[in-house]
């Protein structure tokens, strides 16, 4: 399978810019300088308007991100919780999602991986992905699913990148899936597996 | 002379490994040639599936061909290896029911000598003679089949099914089978509408095909079933060339030889057909999949001709991304002796 | 696709529901089982009236589950251009007809984990045929019913013993009103909502949604708009090479399809978008009465349905 170029496909998500609507609710899910998307929301709205809204922040660098956590501390929001990763920080999301009710407008800002992995537990508690605002921020490491072994490599960079669970070298496509929240990695040279394609960094 | 699929005995042959199958000389004439013309470009070519033409693929509704039987048996084995490759997203159980009942009903009503279906309200008794398999269940009620309704009979049809959604003005691809697939995963793509499992095709979407093609799809309609034919190229008889295994079949790509072409090197025809699904509102796609080698080709002096000139005139594009960079040069070089530069006759069907 | 695939049935039954309503039935004229349908499903109904064949849809309110006869409830509109009368003065029991397969323009999300519903008089008839499918599948669901008074609450009764404490029926004339923000205001994530009824109602329901933050793709309706009656005028159809009269109670697609040109269609009622055509030239003003053009395709003079709009001035050239 030779590959052409596809930049820009559509099945590679497209992301926004936060905008404050009209709902009930309001629930934000932000990492690192994903938390500026907030603030600068928060200034184009009334003062009440983070009385009925909740937020779910990742801090993975607290001596960067010190400005940002204040800021949001600063908003008044009634539920602010804030996480040391990603994958710690899941359940929680989890848990506000499948609470919520109809007319909570769902704002997610931050990294590529994050933005996938909210949009993906928004969908499996029953939300149609396009009800959902997304505004990326920092970081485009990949989430890359083997297409061979099914096995999910976290925080790829580079253009080939090596499968951590079956080690195949694989061409990281831009092609999406929004249900594993992952590109698609496809094996780069199993044409000719002498072939071994120099590594760049690409995503990050 | 044309022959029916009727007249044909099962064939045992193998898509893999030994690469036994092979074309019985009936069953190259009855292919379902892609090229209308002596060149490709990606084209909405839909057209009303009815009133098939006697001695082709579009006689049945749903054709069933002398590979029937051995191709059921590569199926069932790619599902031991990798039963990912059948899946049905919740939403789809009624879709699924949907299908069988097509499925049932037009093989028994085209092909009674093969297959047998009584009804009696929800109490049905369904009979496939060449797979020996005689099932009674009750319709609407998985726990009576050994599978769910979408497993259980497209384990007993050939081609891959994919089964679409229709919501939102678009159509979600929340169902499949797909074990004879040109290089794409039900896997990674299931879940994504039109647009997005169409994403890494090469200029169509550029050319609005995508959009006009889903407009048409859209206004499909029980009882008025359509199709295309879609087409690339498959180094061996091998019908499960998925990106799940491209580390195994990849490989062979570089195999082509000039001495081996003729006989190693397949056009890949995809029927591809689509069924709006009563009960379910979902539309059903099937794409079957029809294997000519060259030499098959050569047994038609138009088609062998025509390839000629559909290899050399196809954009880099296209053929990159149906993968044949590693050998459509030699396949021309061999097909050059079919052209001897003469005009050929419109459409598919051999003169 | 203009080449639509009908079903010739006959008309099994004639009940009177109410003095505004009334039911027909259909089935095959060998009694086999009509085709599958999916719930929310509708079919055109061809009507020849005098000189003219109409053409009408309306939803399937029958259970999808039992297709020995296909079940419709038409309201009498004394103001329409006469299918409704059509229906309820000529069509006796015993007569055959000529349907369209059904199609379905108002599908429930199956992926929901709740289908909130609301019904506004006649709008209930593609929740009855959903609830039958719901009921089979153990779907969760409510349902909202509006009706002028009690008389006019057709089905009432009969919804009551299949679905119970999910049905909530609300009568105009009691000061009964559906509390549309509570309801909205409370539901579970995931729930999609439906509406079917008078325009002014659905426009309400869209209008609260969007009040409340639900997002455009948890929210469906159906509306059939009516062609209405209005001013005789002539239309050219350039691809045919033909000028026709579109007369005072005919819609241009019947004017078109008298006149023998094959158009595409499929709800005729402004909402599918099979019959978009490309006006060519326009000099005078389109009355659009459909619900599916853009405002922008509405207001250039470019696209027309003529399914269900008019047209007031000196020219109109069709690309038909």
């Amino acid at each position: 399978m030779s590959q052409p170029d596809d930049s820009a496909i559509l099945s590679r998500p497209r992301y926004g810019k936060l905008s404050p609507v009209e709902a009930n609710f309001h629930v934000f899910v932000a990492d690192d300088s994903g938390g500026n998307s907030i603030l600068s929301l928060a200034q184009s709205v009334p003062k009440d308007f983070f009385n009925d809204a909740e937020i779910i922040y990742i801090n993975t660098k607290p001596v960067d991100n010190k400005a940002t956590l204040e800021g949001l501390e600063a908003l008044g929001c009634p539920r602010l919780y804030t996480g040391p990763t990603i994958k710690a920080a899941l359940p929680r999301i989890n848990a506000s999602l499948e609470r919520m009710r109809m007319g909570t407008q769902v704002y997610l800002a931050g990294s590529e991986s994050l933005l996938g992995l909210a949009t993906m537990i928004a969908m499996q508690v029953g939300l149609d992905h396009q009800a959902l605002q997304t505004e990326h921020q920092g970081s485009l490491a990949r989430r890359v699913q083997c297409v061979h072994c099914k096995g999910i490599t976290d925080n790829v960079t580079t253009q080939p990148a090596n499968c951590d669970h079956c080690g195949l070298l694989l061409l990281v496509r831009d092609h999406y899936s929004r249900r594993v929240a992952a590109f698609q990695g496809v094996n780069i040279n199993a044409e000719d597996p002498s072939d071994i394609p120099v590594k760049e960094e690409m995503f990050s | 002379m044309a022959t029916s699929a009727k007249d044909l005995p099962f064939k045992q042959e193998t898509y893999r490994n030994d690469f036994t199958f092979k074309n019985s000389p009936e069953t190259v004439l009855r292919a379902p040639f892609p090229f209308d013309k002596d060149s490709y470009m990606y084209a909405v070519n839909m057209e009303l599936h009815r009133d098939g033409r006697p001695g082709t693929a579009f006689e049945a509704p749903i054709d069933v061909d002398e590979h029937y039987v051995a191709e059921m048996q590569d199926r069932a084995l790619v599902l031991d290896e990798d039963p990912l490759r059948y899946q049905s997203l919740p939403h789809m159980s009624l879709a699924g029911w949907d299908t069988l009942e097509l499925l049932m009903t037009c093989k028994a009503e085209t092909y009674p000598q093969w297959f047998s279906l009584t009804r009696n309200g929800d109490n049905w008794h369904w009979i496939n003679r060449p797979m020996g398999i005689d099932q009674h269940f009750v319709f609407g009620d998985e726990s009576t089949l050994p599978y769910g309704p979408l497993e259980y009979i497209t384990r007993q049809a050939q081609g891959d099914f994919c089964v679409l959604d229709e919501r939102d003005d678009n159509l979600w691809m929340d169902a499949g089978m797909i074990t004879t697939q040109a290089d794409w995963s039900l896997d990674f793509d299931i879940g994504m509408n039109f647009f997005e499992w169409h994403a890494p095709v090469p200029l169509a979407h550029e050319k609005g095909i995508f959009i006009r093609a889903l407009k048409y799809l859209r206004t499909i309609q029980q009882g008025n079933p359509a199709r295309r034919l879609n087409w690339t190229m498959t180094v061996n008889p091998r019908l499960d060339t998925s990106p799940e295994n491209f580390h195994i079949w990849g490989p062979e790509n570089t195999h082509i030889t000039p001495e081996n072409v003729a006989d190693k090197l397949y056009l890949r025809i995809e029927l591809q057909s689509f069924w709006r699904l009563p009960r379910s509102n979902a539309l059903l796609f099937p794409i079957r999949c029809y294997f000519l080698s060259m030499r098959d080709l050569s047994t038609v002096p138009k088609w062998a001709t025509r390839m000629h000139r559909v290899l050399q005139t196809l954009p880099p594009e296209i053929a990159s991304y149906k993968g044949l960079d590693n050998y459509r040069q030699i396949a021309i070089d061999w097909l050059a002796q079919h052209d001897d530069g003469s005009p050929t006759t419109e459409g598919p069907f051999p003169d | 696709m203009s080449s639509n695939a009908t079903l010739d049935v006959v008309v099994s039954d004639v009940v009177t529901v109410n003095s505004l309503i009334k039911r027909f039935h259909f089935v095959r004229p060998d009694g086999s089982p009509l085709p599958a349908f999916s719930g929310g499903a509708h079919i055109v109904i061809e009507m020849q009236d005098g000189d003219t064949i109409r053409r009408t849809p309306y939803s399937l309110m029958s259970s999808p589950l039992n297709t020995t006869d296909y079940q419709v409830s038409i309201r009498r509109d004394d103001e329409g251009r006469g299918g409704s009368l059509y229906m309820h003065q000529q069509v006796t029991k015993g007569m055959p007809m000529r349907i369209g397969y059904p199609a379905n323009l108002f599908s429930l999300d199956k992926r929901a984990p709740k289908q909130l519903m609301f019904a506004g008089g006649i709008g209930i008839t593609p929740f009855l045929a959903q609830i039958h499918q719901l009921l089979k599948t153990n779907g969760n669901f409510e349902l909202h019913y509006s009706a002028r008074n009690e008389k006019l609450g057709a089905y009432v009764s009969e919804l009551k013993q299949l679905i119970g404490h999910r049905l909530h029926v609300y009568y105009d004339d009691q000061d009964q009103r559906i509390d549309f923000d509570n309801l909205l205001s409370t539901q579970p994530a995931g729930t999609h909502v439906y509406v079917c009824g008078p325009a002014p109602m659905i426009d309400h329901v869209l209008t609260r949604c969007k009040a409340h933050g639900w997002p455009k793709a948890h929210t469906h309706f159906e509306h059939f708009a009516k062609a209405p009656p209005g001013e005789p005028f002539t239309l050219e159809l350039r691809a045919s090479n033909k000028f026709i009269e579109v007369g005072e109670n005919q819609s241009m697609l019947e004017a078109i399809e008298a006149a023998g040109v094959d158009a595409p269609y499929l709800c005729r009622g402004g909402a599918c978008g099979h019959c978009e055509t490309d006006v060519l030239e326009c000099d005078g003003t389109l009355l659009h009465e459909d619900h599916w053009l853009e405002d922008d395709e509405r207001t250039s003079s470019r696209k027309v349905m003529p399914c269900v709009s008019r047209f007031k001035g000196q020219r109109l050239v069709l690309d038909r």
